[in-house]
């Protein structure tokens, strides 16, 4: 049973890790929809957290993501069956490119299947926006919905780093705390007992 | 020998320092590659870069592998890659460990409340460059609307449907995207 568990963790990792073009963000939608609505083994906000963590962090975010995803899944043995799903396909097809290159650069059959699979993995993350939107949404927190209009358009327009988004929303979060916690303290109610 | 070790530690620092993903690493391998250590030409370098551009995989991954293996054979590509995941490896196998500890404590969860929707956003922009990428071949600011490809336009909107109606998975659609418009975009160069 565990084992399949592994097994199956190293062979979706895999196959997305295989067919995933473009940045890290790409990945963390494709892991989103196999890990959340697929298999069921995370929960939503923890997929977007664990993006927020692996974005953050020095590496490559898929690594880092699922490093974070394997530990979840089955602890250190996890985040290595992860790891070596993920940097497998991209080790094997550099290796064998690295010897054809000239060849593998002039293929015309190549570059249109390259090109026209954006298509594909454009439609995959639009699916995956709209539900995750759709949760941001029904939370119906004027303050996330506004957060999540202004990031997309200081990144997509403004192409401001994700790394400053991230912070500066962290930035957001810590104010609240820190509202929520004088608030109470004025209120004399603990911590946790609003939530 | 020595140079193994060499390639090693350079991919440690790449992993370490690469802090933002993709093409934050690209400055950084180049540092390390063609400037410090002269494993690569500037040349060789930039084919790297469209190599990577070209194929699946993380930039820094695809980085290490390459010139392992133009430097090195195998034995180095392996070494380069288990370079720059390493610190990855801790760091992440660390905020892991604390993230589950304390995600349901409601100071983190607050926290973390503000940045699921920036997420969504970060997730919403990368696709909209790439959709916008497939349909223009551009990006965003050189856009031309004669330029719009329609079979891109096609293989999108069906895609969309196969997930959201039919709920195919992920790899089925992009692996069908790429079978069907491969097909039709040769079609269409023959006549």
């Amino acid at each position: 049973m565990k084992e399949n568990k592994l097994w199956k963790l190293f062979i979706s990792t895999f196959t997305l890790s295989a067919f995933t073009f473009g940045g890290g963000f790409v990945i963390v939608s494709l892991y989103k929809k196999k890990f959340v609505e697929e298999l069921n083994w995370l929960e939503e906000d923890e997929m977007l957290d664990i993006s927020a963590i692996a974005q953050s962090s020095p590496g490559p975010i898929p690594v880092n993501a699922s490093v974070i995803l394997g530990y979840r899944i089955h602890g250190i043995l996890g985040s290595v069956v992860a790891i070596l799903g993920t940097i497998i396909p991209p080790f094997v097809i550099i290796s064998f490119i690295s010897i054809f290159y000239e060849e593998f650069k002039s293929n015309q059959v190549i570059a249109i299947a390259l090109q026209v699979m954006r298509a594909g993995v454009a439609a995959v993350i639009l699916d995956v926006v709209v539900n995750l939107g759709k949760n941001v949404i029904k939370t119906k927190n004027i303050i996330y919905m506004a957060v999540m209009v202004v990031a997309f358009i200081a990144t997509y327009f403004f192409n401001f780093g994700a790394m400053y988004i991230i912070f500066f929303c962290l930035g957001i979060g810590l104010i609240s705390v820190f509202l929520n916690y004088r608030k109470e303290k004025a209120n004399g109610t603990s911590m946790d007992s609003i939530h | 020998m020595e140079l193994l070790w060499t390639l090693f530690i350079s991919f440690i620092q790449v992993g370490l320092f690469s802090v933002g993903g993709g093409y934050a690493a690209i400055p950084l391998i180049q540092e390390q590659v063609v400037h410090t250590h002269k494993l690569l030409t500037m040349a060789e370098f930039t084919d790297l870069i469209t190599i990577a551009e070209m194929t699946p995989g993380p930039i820094s991954i695809n980085s290490a592998t390459f010139v392992g293996q133009r430097v090195y054979g195998t034995l180095g590509a392996v070494l380069c890659t288990i370079g720059v995941i390493l610190p990855a490896f801790i760091i992440c196998l660390t905020l892991a460990y604390f993230y589950y500890k304390y995600k349901n404590f409601s100071g983190v969860q607050t926290v973390l409340g503000a940045l699921r929707p920036a997420v969504v956003a970060l997730i919403a922009s990368a696709g909209m460059s790439i959709l916008v990428l497939a349909l223009f071949n551009t990006d965003f600011n050189n856009v031309v609307l004669s330029e719009f490809r329609w079979i891109e336009f096609i293989l999108f909107i069906g895609g969309f449907i196969a997930l959201r109606k039919y709920k195919l998975n992920a790899v089925t659609v992009i692996l069908g995207t790429g079978v069907v418009g491969t097909l039709l975009q040769l079609v269409i160069n023959t006549i």
